[in-house]
């Protein structure tokens, strides 16, 4: 081992840079100890106390560069020293890197986005609460993404809102769309007049994609949380959204989609629209729509119908109550080709449904048609099954519920119980249809149509193993624009043998003209 | 009034806390977004999450108060004195430290060298055994800078006749003080006591402290604040790297020291001394801070700390709004760099001194 010293003249480096440099010096290839040090009489005296300065070492003054180094016998000398000059003249790291700062906390976002105005929450309830309420704090509107969130706390932070004059989405709210941005589980659709404000998240974006596939577009769709509307919350973000709504230039018309309010809120909210001074239409999902009615207001029945309602208006067209888009002829042609393949037993629907709301719709659509559904969120509480898991008769079950969406990712996102469940309905000789919803858009999954598709195939070909036909009736929830493409999910679709209709309720219209072998 | 509609009229600027596929969701959109890196607060105490958010609502105001309180401090040097004329509470028998308070059984190396040292330093011991017998045995009251409005670097010791920098805070009208620093090397703030360093004091006490208290009466007072704006602009950070503010105080300070009736010996020492210490204004700037905290101390309801000190035993640190009460906890083992020869097994062997 031997001890080098080298002497830099005049080349002057911060000591706190020096001692990292040394560190890092340590770590070379050959070398025992190192040290680099401007050439104080301190720092001299340091070295010399470790045995590491030599005759040429002692003569460096406090502005020379002094590297001492204790070097192993077969250290290429050379090597390391343009190791060490690479060290020494590398630039400073920390201003480049501040431009990819990552926030820890929505304090320090705001200082690195000082101009942001909405903030998106979807941490776990007990968490989120207090996220929302700092931002609504800090003058910032929130989508609350997250569930969980106690009735007490949502009418706290939605107090707070109303007075600081701010939008509060949520908690439970999955899709909003504002300036055509969709937050949550949304779909890409059309800029346009209509305005929306919605306590359902699929009700939202049924509506908002048949709007867009019929030619129009949207304003604002403000998702307000599913429980916006009872008694105890008291539709507090509803009523700011509606007078928001009210207010907008761009909103021509205003529609309103949630499933029945409690009875004062209900109240409130048509004695707001008692002034508004724009059309609007009420959908009050399964509701009592006679107070509404009394009031001369318009109701929509189902997703469709406020819809299409919306879409007549902004096309000056009187609004047609239909069956299907497509003329009834070639409907009832498809609906013989199905069901004259089936075998004597089979008999029922069964509605397999990721959203909420179109699942409502689509019972609401076959309770019309006078077949009674069973199901896990009825229309008649007579009609409640006993196990969500196993079908009876016709049978809708809305696999987004908390019961199946426990401790696993939504139906939107992860497809592994539907195709179980398309499988199991399979193997039914009495099921007839399956009817499904596919949602697209934004935050669900990339490919739902194969996913679908796949479950499908297989489905079929156990039921032809046995003698049977099944039919698979869906309707697709979405845009052209959306990433997953709705005319290439249709597609795919099509190719597995599953019957696409243009709405949710055509599609459950559909099933009722199929299970009653309509012809 | 509602403000909801405002934002239709607005580009969307968001912030996702949560699921980063929505963040790719809004990027696919092209809308700016910040991801927010987010994990439990309070380590996910929901009890002290709560009262976290309580206590933000409750402190807001006084927190404010307590920023404009140090902003507008006006930290001026007006005087260098001995220790025992001028700080509170300061006796023959009394040895300022720095951090919590601490007891000599609980004190790290350094500190009780730096103990050691004073007493040496004071004639109240002529050796380092008799130093240690006398403060083993209690003879010597110890208590924290803090407890005086004073501070000091590294073991902060400061003993009765020691020079000290005398702050007054322009704006408040109250008073902070440190001592004087010693220079690099062997020093006591480090817990060194042999000879070099007690002589040095001893001259710190003859030669540099009148000259600089003659210096510092006649400028009339020298504002550290101004000092200390400008050094930043020069690279100092103001705790480790003062080489331009010691520098901007030496340009201060000349035409006074010049003015002094002192020889152009004891000038010159004293020039070379603070030109030889880049570290001359670290002191000053320590008591300019403190002159600048102390102001909020006992502020209601302020959550802003006051102090955050450590002795190498516990760290401690002062709640504004809970005025001089101490809360600590045990001093980590710094991640330092070493000089050569040094390892972390000698920061060892002076945290656990018997």
């Amino acid at each position: 081992m031997a001890v080098k010293n080298i002497v830099k003249k005049n080349r002057y480096l911060d000591s706190v840079l020096l001692m990292l440099i040394s560190n890092q010096i340590k770590e070379l290839d050959g070398i025992v100890k190192a040290s680099v040090m401007m050439g104080t009489d301190n720092n001299r005296a340091l070295l010399e106390g470790d045995g590491l300065l030599l005759s040429e070492g002692k003569e460096a003054g406090a502005n020379d560069l002094l590297i001492a180094l204790l070097v192993k016998d077969n250290a290429d000398l050379e090597v390391i020293l343009e190791e060490i000059e690479k060290l020494l003249s590398q630039k400073k790291k920390v201003s480049e890197e501040k431009g990819s700062l990552i926030p820890k906390s929505m304090e320090s976002a705001l200082s690195i986005m000082s101009e942001a105005n909405m903030v998106v929450i979807s941490l776990p309830g007990d968490y989120a609460r207090w996220e929302a309420e700092k931002a609504l704090m800090k003058g910032l509107h929130v989508m609350l993404f997250s569930d969980n969130v106690s009735v007490e706390d949502e009418i706290e932070l939605k107090t707070l809102a109303r007075e600081k004059g701010l939008l509060l989405m949520g908690p439970d709210c999955g899709t909003s769309i504002i300036n055509n941005v969709a937050l949550g589980f949304a779909n890409i659709v059309n800029k346009g007049n209509i305005g929306i404000v919605g306590a359902s998240g699929t009700g939202i974006q049924e509506v908002t994609s048949l709007i867009t596939n019929a030619g129009c577009g949207i304003t604002q769709a403000i998702g307000t949380g599913g429980r916006d509307l009872s008694a105890r919350v008291g539709g507090l973000t509803m009523t700011g959204a509606l007078e928001a709504l009210i207010e907008d230039k761009k909103t021509e018309i205003i529609l309103l989609i949630s499933k029945p309010p409690s009875p004062q809120v209900e109240d409130k909210i048509l004695d707001i629209l008692e002034g508004c001074p724009k059309p609007f239409i009420i959908n009050f999902l399964g509701g009592d729509v006679e107070k509404s009615k009394r009031r001369g207001y318009k109701v929509a029945k189902t997703l469709e119908e406020a819809a299409y309602m919306a879409v007549a208006f902004v096309k000056k067209e009187d609004y047609k109550k239909i069956e299907f888009n497509y003329p009834l002829h070639e409907i009832k042609s498809l609906v013989e080709k199905e069901w004259s393949k089936f075998s004597k037993d089979q008999k029922y629907i069964r509605g397999l449904y990721s959203g909420g709301s179109v699942c409502e719709e689509a019972n609401i659509v076959l309770d019309d048609l006078g077949i009674l559904i069973n199901s896990n969120a009825p229309i008649r509480e007579e009609l409640k099954l006993k196990n969500s898991k196993k079908s009876v008769e016709h049978s809708f079950v809305d696999m987004g519920d908390d019961e199946f969406t426990r401790g696993v990712p939504h139906p939107m996102i992860d497809f592994t119980l539907r195709k179980e469940r398309i499988i199991e309905e399979a193997k039914d000789p009495e099921c007839a249809v399956i009817l499904m919803d596919v949602v697209l858009g934004l935050g669900v999954h990339e490919n739902p149509a194969e996913e679908i598709a796949s479950a499908v195939v297989k489905a079929k070909k156990i039921a032809e193993e046995e003698g049977r036909y099944l039919s698979v009736v869906v309707s697709i929830t979405g845009t052209s624009k959306d990433p997953q493409n709705r005319d290439r999910q249709k597609k795919i679709l099509h190719e597995a043998g599953v019957i696409v209709m243009p709405t949710n309720a055509q599609a459950a219209r559909f099933s009722a003209l199929v299970v009653r072998r309509e012809s | 009034m509602s403000k909801i509609s405002d934002i239709f009229e607005k580009e969307m600027k968001v912030i996702n806390m949560g699921l980063e596929s929505f963040r790719s969701s809004m990027e696919h959109q092209h809308v700016k977004v910040l991801q927010v890196d987010w994990k439990p607060p309070a380590g996910g105490n929901k009890k002290l999450i709560s009262a976290l958010l309580k206590l933000k609502k409750i402190s807001e105001e006084a927190n404010k108060e307590g920023v404009e309180r140090i902003i507008n401090s006006q930290p001026v040097l007006m005087d260098v004195k001995k220790a025992i004329d001028v700080i509170p509470g300061m006796h023959k028998k009394m040895l300022l430290h720095a951090g919590p308070p601490i007891t000599w059984e609980r004190m790290c190396g350094p500190v009780r060298g730096a103990c050691m040292g004073a007493l040496i330093y004071e004639e109240i011991a002529e050796n380092p055994e008799k130093a240690e017998r006398i403060l083993s045995r209690g003879e010597i009251e110890f208590s924290p800078c803090h407890h005086h409005s004073a501070v000091g670097p590294m073991a902060g010791i400061v003993s009765s006749s020691m020079y000290v920098y005398c702050i007054e805070n322009k704006t408040f009208k109250n008073k902070s003080y440190s001592t004087l620093n010693e220079g690099l090397g062997k020093a006591l703030r480090f817990g060194s006591y042999d000879k070099d360093v007690i002589e040095r004091l001893k001259w710190m006490e003859q030669v540099l402290g009148p000259a600089l208290q003659k210096a510092v009466r006649l400028s009339g007072g020298i504002n550290v604040k101004n000092l200390t704006a400008q050094a930043l602009q020069m690279g100092d950070e103001c705790h480790n790297r003062n080489i331009a503010a010691s520098n901007l105080f030496l340009k201060e300070l000349t035409p006074y020291l010049l003015k002094t009736d002192l020889s152009k010996e004891i000038i010159l020492k004293v020039f070379q001394f603070i030109t030889g210490n880049v570290h001359s204004f670290l002191n000053m700037s320590m008591a300019a801070c403190k002159s600048s905290t102390d102001t909020i101390l006992g502020l209601k309801n302020s959550t802003l700390l006051s102090a955050m000190a450590r002795n190498g035993t516990d760290i401690g640190i002062r709640i504004a709004g809970l005025g001089e009460r101490w809360f600590t906890a045990p001093a980590g083992e710094p991640k330092g760099l070493y000089f050569p020869g040094y390892t972390r097994v000698d920061l060892l062997w002076l945290q656990h001194l018997p």
